[in-house]
């Protein structure tokens, strides 16, 4: 059973090529009419397993980073279609659904409303989301003071406490520690034996080595090559060189 | 076509998180707290007394600053959340380029933000009503009815003008603009009865100044709102909110597109 599938999906979006008059933005906006439009994926067609996890690996600008927005349903496609199983949680970022002056704790709590748990599924997991960050009493000091490792260990304790069944993680994994990390991989692994699916993209590639079994390389919005993951990061390693 | 997971949270909840979450950062880094909501309306009420009152003058109503207080309250929550409204989306792009958590709650979490400024106005406002020896009389049950209706009508214009925003930026310096002309089409330091017969329906019509003529009615008249200004302002303001809410649902799918 398939947890993510993508079907000739295409996403373009609009140039905006200098400044429009207003009433020429205006008539676009409301008519929809078709300018110049920049294709950011095109014709992607793959498929997840439940259990599987899938590394997106290309050049900034390939394309990486809409697939996730359309996997997890912040934006639709232009054509094709795509499914996504159940619940999606993302792992944010500073500035996403966290506050720079808020506290750990407010922001677990802003951050669970906002990802979806309703308020008596946040009360009844705070504790846990807390115990997993393991900041000890920087979970009552404002955002600002916490390293990037830290940072990362709040949006991931979030994250997963969602219990999703597909995690959607980009680039952000990279700034933790190597304690947090073997803490990462091992709930990742566990999540993986339950049947869930995980989505990542990165740079890192040791890290996705990891995380992850299987590849997509995806070149100016297309999916260039697929398979496992060592032979696509070679591939995809060389090619750069070469270019390089 | 497409089967984007659905968002499983509370609404409620997102509301309630986002409007503490503004309030906790607007005060916490300021010394004086929620003194800067009483700050504002106070040096106005005190300049407009000192021009109208004494340098020409004209001012005739009794208990000339609370009059002065029943235009600047409900203008300065106006503006402040209208303006707030505007830009919510457009603010939260990181957030909405992340997660599907239902857009509309965006800007009426940043209208709702300021109903907490609100109160504390009108604490003060009650507090110049006593002053000046006005008691509380049955016609105050109008004041939460009036008041929720402005409130939909504010969540109503923020969820247009914040859709609006994000496809054209210059929506916010318009929504500016027109805070500084309503100041003046607010009768804040004029009464309704000083304007012509014939622009009476300008001011009807424009919930913005409606509000300060009913609440001019309940507190200073002791009387209830015409029956035909209450009418006026429910079908304004429900009007605004549907159109609103349209608009926003209309221009939704391309905002990520935008930002």
């Amino acid at each position: 059973m398939s947890a993510i599938v993508f079907d000739h999906v295409t996403k373009s979006f609009p140039m905006h090529r200098g400044q429009l008059l207003l009433r020429e933005r205006l008539v676009n906006v409301f008519r929809r009419t078709a300018g110049a439009r920049f294709v950011a994926i095109r014709e992607a067609t793959f498929h997840v397993e439940k259990g599987e996890s899938l590394a997106l690996i290309g050049p900034n600008g390939a394309g990486k980073s809409t697939l996730l927005a359309l996997a997890g349903g912040v934006t639709q496609p232009d054509t094709g279609t795509l499914r996504v199983e159940g619940q999606v949680a993302t792992l944010l970022e500073l500035g996403a659904g966290f506050h720079p002056d808020l506290t750990g704790a407010e922001n677990i709590w802003i951050n669970a409303a906002l990802m979806g748990m309703t308020r008596a599924e946040a009360t009844e997991r705070y504790s846990s989301i807390v115990e997993f960050a393991d900041i000890g009493e920087f979970i009552d000091e404002p955002l600002r003071t916490y390293s990037a490792g830290m940072m990362v260990r709040l949006a991931f304790s979030v994250a997963i406490s969602l219990e999703p069944d597909v995690l959607v993680i980009d680039e952000v994994l990279g700034a933790g520690d190597e304690r947090f990390y073997k803490k990462c991989v091992a709930k990742i692994l566990e999540f993986r034996h339950a049947g869930k699916t995980i989505l990542c993209a990165s740079h890192a590639g040791e890290l996705l080595k990891m995380l992850c079994d299987r590849a997509l390389w995806i070149d100016h919005g297309k999916i260039r090559m697929e398979g496992p993951i060592d032979e696509v990061l070679t591939a995809y390693r060389t090619a750069a060189a070469q270019a390089g | 076509m497409q089967a984007a997971p659905a968002w499983r949270g509370e609404s409620l909840f997102v509301l309630q998180q986002l409007v503490l979450k503004d309030f906790r950062i607007r005060y916490r880094n300021m010394s004086l707290g929620l003194l800067w909501s009483l700050i504002n309306p106070l040096v106005m009420m005190s300049i407009l007394t000192f021009i109208f009152g004494y340098v020409q003058a004209t001012a005739t109503e009794p208990a000339f600053p609370v009059f002065l207080l029943c235009g600047l309250v409900p203008y300065n929550f106006f503006t402040g959340a209208w303006l707030s409204g505007t830009v919510s989306i457009v603010d939260s792009q990181a957030l909405i380029k992340k997660v599907p958590v239902p857009r509309e709650l965006v800007p009426i979490a940043a209208v709702l933000s300021h109903v907490v400024h609100l109160l504390i106005q009108l604490g003060l406002l009650l507090v110049f009503l006593f002053a000046y020896g006005r008691t509380p009389n049955r016609y105050w049950l109008w004041l939460p009815v009036i008041w929720a209706l402005n409130i939909v009508f504010l969540c109503g214009l923020a969820l247009f003008t914040s859709a609006l925003n994000v496809v054209i930026r210059d929506t916010r310096y318009l929504v500016e603009s027109a805070n500084l002309v309503l100041f003046w089409m607010v009768p804040i330091f004029y009464s309704f009865a000083s304007i012509p017969q014939k622009y009476h329906n300008f001011y009807r019509f424009n919930p913005a100044a409606a509000i300060t003529l009913a609440m001019r009615n309940i507190l200073l008249e002791a009387k209830a709102p015409p029956n035909s200004l209450l009418l006026i302002l429910a079908a304004v303001s429900i009007g605004v909110f549907v159109f609103g809410l349209l608009t926003f649902r209309r221009l939704k799918p391309s905002f990520y597109d935008h930002i």
